[in-house]
């Protein structure tokens, strides 16, 4: 074990692991931020807390993450490359295992184009890959960026993303390998609708042994209405929705296509069970938490493993 | 000042189509108005923005490039060069405050003199409706040497 | 080359209200190439300035000169015998020749009538796109000749990210994704494993982090 990180003893034990997502509210809402995670008690194993998600202000992920610690529940930490640069994502990787945090995502973030202040600078002063290689330096190493050495380093557990969906497909597993080396101990995919696809991914994954290398959390969405169908097939890039789940939606009446799209994901989840290599699911129900409980129940995955 | 206004009109004219067309209609003895000051160029694509403000800065209340039909360019597509270089000399004549509706690009072959007499008619009468350039004053003071 | 482009009239003609008499002046190299601060462009400018003003009362003069270069002393001196008869200078040349002018003349009000942009390349006829940001270390050895600072929305020097589709970048479907021509290019060279090496955290200072830059040639400095 590297850490105390939760997810991590949850990982190690052989169990499938489940984590989904919180994003935190615009504004002073400390509440929003509890009674979403409420939603997510004794259901999954850690929960991300995005960081100022497609480029909108948020309550910080750092703040948030510590209320749902405060609950007595798992954070994973999300950060982005793009609103700050490497002494500010220091200070706050600090501050967060000072804060009880140990779980982390490192990313690089939707460009402020997509957002609400398309007008603030870009940062990246690291990339993500550059990013995992800090936190991992500053766990394993106790150094700072810098070179100096930290007092009482923070123990994260590393995190990184992967897009099994994106262009240029071969590097797909590349660009997973380079995360790897940098120092990833677990990996939440984008979202899963292709699943032939994804399983031509994890076959490249288990080609170079990766699997063996790192925690792989198969991410998973369920879809609200046919319309949100249509605009992830469409509008959102790197997210490859197969026509055939968009008709499916699109058969049903309105008011059962919430309830097609959680069995389509359950439907998944099954799916992707029987991929060698996949050592859990990172469930993205996006202001849809009531439904993860039911997701997880009806996908096999309650109760959580007490470890 | 409207009723004896008599607009100063500059047609760059290409070589090969639009000054052709205009010898064609005096051939022809096609009657077209004299407000309509022609300069030969060697081709419509010839003529630069620099060209287009300078003859509305020494005094023209309107100017037109007329250049060959589309596909009929004798240099493959100076025609088509110089209807982009009117829209942008257009935006810019926007800029300044003398209108965009002042400058105009027009096509037409060697043979049509009879279009290149109603154009010169229908410029002179848009221009005359429009009243004189808001500049012309400029062109009344004494005359300054261009420096380079 | 730099490259720039013309501020808004409006903004101009606010410049050089106030005066009497401008020297407008361009520069032969970099904002000439792009058709921004060039003989011509100087031409043009000062007739739409004048012709601007004239319309609410106000006439001008302008001298216009264009020198062979705005960013080095010897040629700003060329202006000394225009300087005395005029009120305000405006320059057509990029900021590094705005600020040339500005410090050789200093009684006299320096406007910019450009913006400048970027270091780019000319992709056709009347199109430049941005291709260095001066980090000043330069990684083209490592990325197939194309840069992931200057042409990656996000300055990825690990990438792609997963917004890449189709070769094309997630901001716009103008945009290239600089990560597919870096791996389209290593692949045609043979040289695909070069993207395992992790490019990693750069140094910032040669980038201009370290503060104003500054190049001492001791050989050739005076």
């Amino acid at each position: 074990m590297k850490t105390e990180s939760h997810l991590e003893k949850v990982l190690v034990s052989g169990n499938l692991a489940v984590t989904s997502e919180c994003g935190p509210p615009r504004g002073c809402l400390p509440d929003h931020v509890r009674e979403k995670g409420g939603y997510l008690r004794g259901v999954v194993d850690a929960i991300n807390v995005t960081d100022n998600q497609t480029a909108m202000v948020r309550m910080s992920s750092l703040a948030a993450s510590v209320l749902l610690k405060q609950e007595g529940l798992n954070p994973l930490y999300q950060m982005v490359t793009r609103d700050r640069n490497r002494l500010a994502m220091q200070a706050d990787i600090i501050g967060a295992y000072s804060l009880g945090i140990d779980t982390m995502l490192c990313l690089s973030g939707d460009h402020t184009q997509f957002g609400d202040h398309p007008m603030a600078a870009n940062v990246h002063d690291l990339d993500s890959i550059q990013l995992i290689q800090m936190v991992k330096a500053m766990r394993d190493e106790g150094k700072f960026q810098g070179g100096a050495d930290i007092k009482g380093p923070p123990k994260m557990f590393i995190g990184a993303a992967a897009n099994p969906f994106a262009d240029p497909f071969e590097l797909r597993v590349l660009r997973l390998a380079k995360k790897v080396a940098a120092g990833a101990d677990f990996i939440q995919t984008q979202c899963i609708f292709n699943v032939d696809k994804f399983e031509k991914w994890m076959e490249q994954v288990r080609r170079r042994g990766l699997h063996k290398q790192v925690y792989i959390l198969a991410g998973v969405t369920p879809m609200k209405s046919v319309g949100a169908a249509r605009y992830m097939k469409n509008k959102v890039p790197g997210m490859d929705v197969p026509q055939d789940l968009v008709d499916r939606m699109g058969s049903v009446p309105k008011e059962k296509q919430p309830e097609e799209g959680i069995t389509i994901c359950i439907e998944t989840i099954d799916r992707l069970k029987k991929i060698e290599g996949i050592a859990g699911f990172h469930i993205m129900a996006i202001d849809w938490e009531e439904k993860v409980k039911e997701i997880v129940d009806r996908a096999g995955l309650l109760p959580r493993p007490q470890v | 000042m409207m009723e004896n206004f008599e607009p100063v009109i500059v047609a760059f004219c290409c070589h090969y189509c639009a000054y052709t067309a205009a010898d064609m209609a005096g051939s022809q003895r096609l009657e077209y108005s004299p407000n309509v000051k022609i300069i030969r160029v060697p081709c419509s694509g010839k003529v630069d923005a620099i060209h287009i403000i300078k003859a509305f800065e020494k005094g023209a209340d309107g100017v037109y490039v007329a250049g060959c039909l589309d596909g009929d360019c004798h240099f493959k597509n100076g025609n088509n060069r110089a209807s982009r270089r009117v829209e942008y000399v257009q935006k810019y004549l926007d800029e300044i405050g003398i209108g965009s509706e002042r400058l105009e690009m027009v096509k037409m072959s060697a043979g049509m003199g009879y279009l290149f007499a109603q154009i010169a008619i229908d410029m002179t009468e848009k221009i005359r409706k429009l009243g004189p350039s808001p500049v012309r004053p400029l062109a009344m003071q004494a005359s300054q040497p261009i420096a380079c | 080359m730099i490259t720039a482009e013309r501020k808004p009239l409006e903004e101009l003609i606010e410049y050089v209200r106030p005066f009497k008499r401008i020297l407008l002046v361009g520069c032969n190299e970099c904002v000439t190439v792009c058709s921004a601060g060039g003989r011509k462009e100087v031409g043009l400018l000062a007739s739409g300035l004048k012709m601007a003003l004239l319309q609410s009362g106000t006439t001008i003069e302008i001298r216009e000169h264009t020198l062979e270069r705005q960013c080095d002393p010897e040629y700003i001196d060329e202006l000394l015998p225009m300087i005395d008869g005029v009120d305000a200078v405006m320059s057509m040349a990029c900021g590094c020749g705005v600020q040339e002018v500005a410090r050789r003349y200093k009684d006299k009000p320096v406007f910019p009538a450009l913006n400048t942009k970027f270091m780019g390349a000319s992709e056709r006829q009347g199109v430049w796109a941005e291709r260095c940001q001066g980090c000043g270390n330069c990684l083209l050895g490592m990325t197939g000749g194309i840069c992931p600072i200057a042409r990656c929305s996000k300055r990825l020097m690990n990438g792609p990210c997963g917004g890449s589709v189709t070769g094309k970048c997630e901001i716009s479907k103008d945009v290239d994704c600089a990560w597919q021509l870096i791996w389209d290019r290593l692949k045609a060279l043979g040289l695909e494993d070069q993207y395992l090496k992790i490019i990693p955290a750069k140094d910032w200072r040669p980038a201009g982090g370290g503060g104003p830059r500054k190049i001492i040639r001791e050989d050739l400095a005076a």
